[in-house]
């Protein structure tokens, strides 16, 4: 296992008697890239604006590299950022930006000169250095934004949702170039974003956050397939999450009818929630099906169908490559391992509560 | 066609009051009381008491523009790092004494500043030595500031409003502490700001003879003051206009100096 390069203890903040970040607790490894998954209001950019050093915590210590930094100013950390909307210095051109950091810490020219070519190949924009932030896209800009942060050479890289300004296409492409980025420069990444798919893109762990809690660290598949609440499951890709009750070992009842599963240990006639992703709705003829219902949606998504199914009272949301019309009756099937139980909140509150690893 | 129908009102304004005017001006200061074309009511500035007004009035109004620019640019960053609802508490405060009239403000200096005037009569009272800066340059560039600090306040304020806090916190990121970050971005960013501040401080300043005439005592004679004087007390409108065309162009060539300075090109001329 790597060496942890920051870790946060104990973090609470609150703005205006609201409290943002409630006991956080969360350790980042060397060369790990770290997304903190959330909506907005979750607390995940009060989290990166501490670690940069914008914000200072009520309460809790951040260690980075084995140093307590919680007290420091942001110019004296060994980390950088990428702003939300790139924040480029809008007189200065390409060069100068990205020479900025390097200028106040009095490097030779020739070194800063070597960097600013070197930054710029890797960010794939060579040539660029005379150009002035507003005469480029937007992508060009998060780039130079990037290789502003890196010609420092920083331990970990902060970005705060650095693609939400971006379109989808271009959102994609910086994802692959972003992965590449931190494979070739062997630095930390921590990464805010709301959106799931871009987490599941490029992390190697995923916090989810909601309410200033920690509601699920792991990696992308198993927050995918093992989501430990519904909050979890809800916000990570869509879900059927339905109350049910679980019978005995392997054995759950959904909606009246019994399901095989290959959960243990919730103990007998206990109330659970349980996720099934639309994608592991298998859709049979009646006789073959565990439930019976109707199929009353179907709306075409390009890489798929997407269907809702009315069955036993509960509108089912299935995704499949087969078309089936609305009207048709139809079985419901669920594979074992596809069933995924979580234990029930006991109040509105524990739903919300910190689970960390 | 109906835009073009609601700039009537402006035009009509416009070709009366100003471009009238400036016509008369023009045709005043070109010829002599016969009506004949000369120059000679512009090249009355480099007789020695002209000039000397002249360059009164630009040594005054630049330093009253500095002293200015130095009160206002921090006053423009505190109003900026409050609060919202406090700021514009702050900004009424300031803009205040702007909703009255000009001319009251001033004269209400001069009783305060007057040898047995109010502030000295305090200061007699506490057995100190009275102030005597009234009817001095000192009184006239007090009077400047006090009436067109707010003039300089607000354009750097708007400006330093609009940067993005991002923008300096990524300074702060990037390394640059308090004092680098000020001067290698926000005074950067800020020049638009100040650019227009100075023109709109340093113009009135330049041409006022109010100012001069209330709280420098008929003593301090500026270029503002000569002009004023040819058209009430000598009735030479030819000298007054000829004068007045020299100052229109001195105020135009540094205004262009400004904006051929400021690359952004954003100055805002008011």
């Amino acid at each position: 296992m790597k060496d942890v390069l920051v870790d946060l203890n104990n973090i609470s903040k609150s703005f205006d008697g609201h409290l943002v970040l409630d006991e956080l607790n969360l350790y980042v490894r060397e060369n790990e890239f770290l997304t903190l998954l959330g909506p907005s209001g979750c607390g995940k950019t009060t989290t990166l604006r501490i670690l940069g050093g914008f914000e200072k915590p009520d309460k809790g210590q951040v260690i980075f590299s084995g140093k307590d930094i919680t007290n420091l100013p942001p110019n004296k950390r060994q980390l950088n950022t990428v702003f939300q909307k790139y924040a480029l210095f809008p007189h200065m051109n390409v060069a100068e930006n990205i020479a900025f950091g390097l200028k106040i810490k009095n490097k030779p020219k020739s070194y800063i000169d070597d960097k600013i070519k070197y930054a710029l190949k890797l960010v794939n924009l060579d040539g660029y250095e005379k150009r002035m932030p507003d005469s480029l896209s937007g992508g060009q800009q998060q780039r130079i934004a990037i290789a502003r942060a890196i010609v420092n050479e920083p331990k970990l890289l902060l970005l705060d949702e650095p693609l939400g300004a971006l379109d989808l296409k271009l959102r994609q492409d910086m994802q692959y170039e972003l992965i590449r980025l931190k494979n070739e420069l062997g630095i930390t990444f921590i990464y805010v974003t709301h959106d799931q798919e871009e987490a599941l893109t490029m992390s190697d762990t995923i916090v989810v956050m909601n309410q200033g809690y920690i509601q699920q660290i792991g990696s992308p598949e198993r927050i995918y397939n093992e989501p430990e609440n519904a909050f979890v499951a809800d916000f990570i890709g869509d879900s059927n999450i339905i109350s049910s009750t679980m019978i005995e070992d392997r054995l759950v009842e959904i909606l009246g009818a019994r399901f095989a599963c290959v959960d243990e240990g919730f103990g007998t006639n206990q109330p659970v929630d349980v996720v099934i992703r639309p994608e592991d709705v298998e859709l049979v003829s009646p006789a073959e099906g565990t439930i019976q219902g109707r199929v009353t949606h179907l709306i075409f998504k390009g890489v798929h169908y997407e269907m809702e199914v009315m069955a036993n009272g509960f509108e089912w949301l299935v995704h499949s490559t087969r078309m089936v019309t609305p009207g048709t009756e139809v079985g419901i099937k669920v594979d074992p391992f596809n069933i995924q139980i979580m234990k029930k909140p006991e109040s509105e509150d524990e739903e919300a509560v910190g689970v960390n690893e | 066609m109906s835009k073009k129908l609601l700039s009537v009102p402006y035009l009509f304004w416009s070709a009366l009051f100003i471009i009238v005017p400036l016509l008369m001006v023009f045709y005043y200061g070109l010829t002599d009381k016969s009506g004949a074309f000369t120059l000679a009511n512009i090249a009355a500035i480099a007789s020695p008491e002209h000039s000397k007004a002249l360059w009164a009035a630009v040594r005054l109004s630049l330093i009253s523009t500095v002293i200015c620019l130095l009160l206002a640019y921090p006053l423009a960053m505190i109003l900026c790092n409050m609060k919202v609802n406090h700021s514009s508490f702050t900004v009424v405060i300031f803009i205040l004494p702007m909703w009255m009239n000009f001319l009251l403000r001033t004269l209400a200096w001069q009783s305060l500043l007057e040898k047995t005037g109010v502030i000295n009569s305090i200061l007699g009272a506490l057995h100190l030595p009275p102030l005597q800066i009234i009817n001095t340059s000192n009184a006239v560039i007090l009077g400047m500031v006090y009436n067109f600090l707010p003039f300089m306040v607000l354009p750097i304020y708007n400006v330093l409003v609009k940067i993005d806090a991002n923008i300096t916190n990524a300074a702060r990121d990037l390394g640059a502490n308090e004092v680098q970050t000020f001067f290698k971005v926000i005074l950067p960013l800020s020049v638009p700001g100040m650019i227009s501040g100075i023109t709109m401080v340093f113009v009135p300043a330049l041409t006022t003879f109010v100012i001069s005439n209330i709280l420098g005592g008929g003593k301090i004679l500026l270029i503002g003051n000569v002009i004023e004087q040819e058209f009430t007390q000598a009735y030479n409108w030819n000298l007054g206009s000829g004068l007045s065309i020299v100052l229109m162009l001195f105020i135009i060539f540094n205004m262009v100096i400004t904006a051929v300075t400021d690359k952004d090109g954003e100055v805002s001329i008011l």
